[in-house]
């Protein structure tokens, strides 16, 4: 069976653009850190690229998704542009959020990218209001929560899947299991094993997926997105895969062995992703290059713009925090 | 005396208690590696699994789990990161830690001890950089402390971990890493005591924790334009030194009042009025208040500049309570 059978060449080669633009994204976000150039710190997305990717590819731009603090990877598969996430993290007026939030608050409502969230599962009781919404409304909308294996065990995942499925609302509850929550294994604080046998107590789908095969995590994002869609209620996807670097850029790492690091690095979701797509003779070398090197001249873009922005004016600082100044 | 940081002090006063009474347990999440900021760095090897409990990140159990203990013959100290995290366990914190002991009649006490880093450190944006001492000291039955340098650091917390009550402890992230002397032995610092930072006579600035540093720093300044201010750290603000605070207000009859977390609705604005309604006659100036401007705190410097007070706001506000302006 071929693996890219129910995607059209288009879609599969729209798949790996988006992974190569987070990837080189996060790439430069992580240089121009430990340059100094940005505030504040940043978790990046790299590892988990096939994930956002593939997900992001069976929603409509009017669908919704709720993020995390590792949120960048999610945003830019949403269909923000590279300038304004990167001027965000500068601080720039030019920001999608004016400077206001920076990388952990990365949002974009115009395609319904609700925002990255620093409060762990914060985002998905969330998602399930928007779906709730998006029914009340008509409007056939489906919402994609986000969240981590660290995400699983607070209650509101519990609270927003006992809701989502008692309502049969459009949500698929995604749980991207890099395996770590900060410096903490998961195997020390969750009580099972395979994270997706947790729907079963809510009576829905729970499946575990191979989250750095672009295939998959595709495959099964269309089908818990079309059964949300059809009114069949939520899934939990519970996608493996793995951070390859830090919690956040600067984390020592001590918790994990490099040995440990290295070999999940060999299932690099991207260079997956090329092969099957070189196998299938979707893509050529010279193809796959393009498409990296038309990447890292929109992230040198983004760059400029951000830097080339102005930083927000002090005296704007309390505007926003009602409708009116008040 | 020892020179340490506050996450050193945080370890040595935790591995005093923890030796002199097996009670003391800790709960928190990423506990085993020393917490989010190593405050807790070497406790699993010296005391094991059984008292350095990793959590999972469920801030509500944290804080259930350590009220359960606590009331049946446990002294648990629960760590959450950011006090933002703490939002997440508020009934727990509020209807149960706050309430039980009264509530109850007075069968049980609670004595716990929520350990939490709050304030603005470089650009944490919304989530990551509140203070909201104002919020626990609003509730009866709940002591709050916050330090501002490692040897109260490690008295104060080794204080909340003896105490009966539950004890909110709360250590500001820009000072965190800052080194100070911390005096040998098990130094302990009685909760509700304020100290005098400095002598002055021409008026007194009122603060706790981050503020304290901001305010050492504006005193030099005002001492330079020939105005000497006394310099109170409260230390603790539940129980509150109100007797230290009034006795300077005596001499001084100018007072300003100063912290980090949103001025508006703020813990500034009770000491003003207890100020006010205990040494009216003894004000010549009515009392400033220096805080946080009432917005979110920004992620861009220039706009977290703009919403955060520091040094050059306390010079003006003595300078307003100088008449000077
Ligand atoms: C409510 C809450 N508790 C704790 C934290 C601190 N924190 C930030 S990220 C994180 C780990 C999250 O792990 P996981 O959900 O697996 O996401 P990952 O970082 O692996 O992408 C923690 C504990 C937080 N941001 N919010
Ligand atoms: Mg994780």
């Amino acid at each position: 069976m071929s693996l890219t059978e129910n995607m059209s060449p288009g879609l599969a080669l729209g798949i790996h653009r988006t992974m190569v633009r987070i990837r080189v994204f996060e790439s430069r976000v992580e240089e121009l850190f430990k340059a100094g150039k940005l505030p504040g710190f940043v978790h990046t997305y790299i590892g988990q690229e096939a994930i956002a990717a593939g997900v992001c590819a069976a929603l409509d731009r009017n669908d919704y998704i709720t993020s995390t603090h590792r949120g960048h990877g999610h945003a830019i598969a949403k269909g923000m542009e590279l300038g304004p996430i990167m001027a965000e993290l500068y601080g720039k007026a030019t920001g999608a959020c004016r400077g206001r939030g920076g990388s952990m608050h990365v949002a974009d409502f115009s395609v319904g990218m609700l925002g990255a969230n620093g409060i762990v599962a914060g985002g998905l009781g969330i998602a399930a209001g928007a779906a709730l919404s998006a029914r009340y409304r008509g409007t056939h909308q489906v919402a994609v929560g986000f969240f981590g294996d660290g995400g699983i065990n607070k209650g509101t995942f519990h609270e927003a899947l006992n809701f989502a499925a008692t309502h049969r609302l459009g949500v698929v509850f995604v749980c991207e299991n890099n395996q770590y929550a900060q410096f903490t294994s998961r195997l020390r604080t969750t009580s099972v094993e395979d994270l997706s046998v947790r729907a079963s107590a809510y009576g829905i789908p729970g499946i575990t997926v191979d989250g750095n095969d672009a295939a998959a995590t595709y495959r099964e994002a269309l089908e818990a997105v079309g059964r949300a869609r059809d009114g069949g209620g939520p899934t939990l996807l519970n996608m493996e895969t793995y951070r390859f670097g830090g919690h956040y850029v600067g984390d020592a790492e001590v918790y994990r062995a490099s040995a440990e690091v290295e070999a999940r690095r060999q299932a690099d979701p991207i260079l997956r992703w090329e092969r099957t797509l070189t196998d299938e003779a979707l893509m050529t070398a010279g193809l796959g290059e393009a498409v990296w090197a038309e990447a890292a001249d929109e992230v040198s873009a983004a760059v400029r713009f951000a830097e080339e922005s102005p930083h927000p004016d002090g005296g704007t600082a309390l505007e926003n925090v009602f409708t009116q100044v008040c | 005396m020892r020179r340490m940081s506050f996450g050193q002090a945080t370890v040595d006063a935790m591995r005093s208690a923890m030796r002199e009474d097996d009670r003391v347990v800790v709960l928190g999440e990423d506990i085993s590696w020393g917490g989010n900021f190593g405050q807790f760095r070497g406790l699993l090897d010296e005391f094991g699994p059984d008292r350095v409990i990793d959590m999972p990140i469920s801030e509500a159990i944290i804080m259930a789990v350590t009220v359960g203990a606590a009331v049946t013959g446990l002294r648990p100290v629960a760590s959450m990161s950011f006090v933002e995290f703490t939002l997440g366990a508020m009934d727990e914190i509020v209807n149960q830690a706050a309430k039980f002991r009264y509530m109850f009649g007075g069968q049980v006490s609670v004595p716990l001890v929520l350990r939490a880093s709050d304030g603005v450190l470089r650009s944490s944006a919304g989530q990551h950089s509140s203070s909201l001492e104002g919020l626990f000291t609003h509730l009866p039955g709940l002591k709050v402390v916050a330090p501002s340098n490692p040897a109260d650091a490690r008295g104060l917390l080794r204080a909340a971990i003896a105490d009966d009550d539950p004890v909110v402890y709360l250590e500001n992230k820009r000072i965190t890493a800052k080194r100070g002397p911390v005096p040998a032995g098990d130094h302990v610092v009685p909760l509700g005591s304020a100290a005098v930072r400095r002598e002055g006579s021409d008026l007194t600035i009122v603060t706790y924790s981050v503020m304290t540093l901001h305010a050492e720093k504006a005193c030099s300044s005002l001492a330079e334009m020939g105005i000497e201010a006394e310099l109170i750290d409260l230390r603790s603000l539940v129980p509150l030194d109100l007797d230290t605070v009034l006795s300077s207000v005596a001499r001084t009859g100018r007072v300003v009042v100063a912290h980090e977390a949103w001025e508006f609705g703020g813990f500034g604005a009770e000491v003003v009025s207890a100020i006010t309604g205990q040494a009216f006659d003894r004000l010549r100036a009515a009392p400033v208040r220096v805080g946080a401007a009432q917005a979110p705190i920004p992620f861009s410097p220039p706009l977290e500049r703009a919403v955060v007070p520091g040094s050059d706001e306390l010079v003006a506000a003595a300078r307003e309570v100088m008449g000077l302006t």
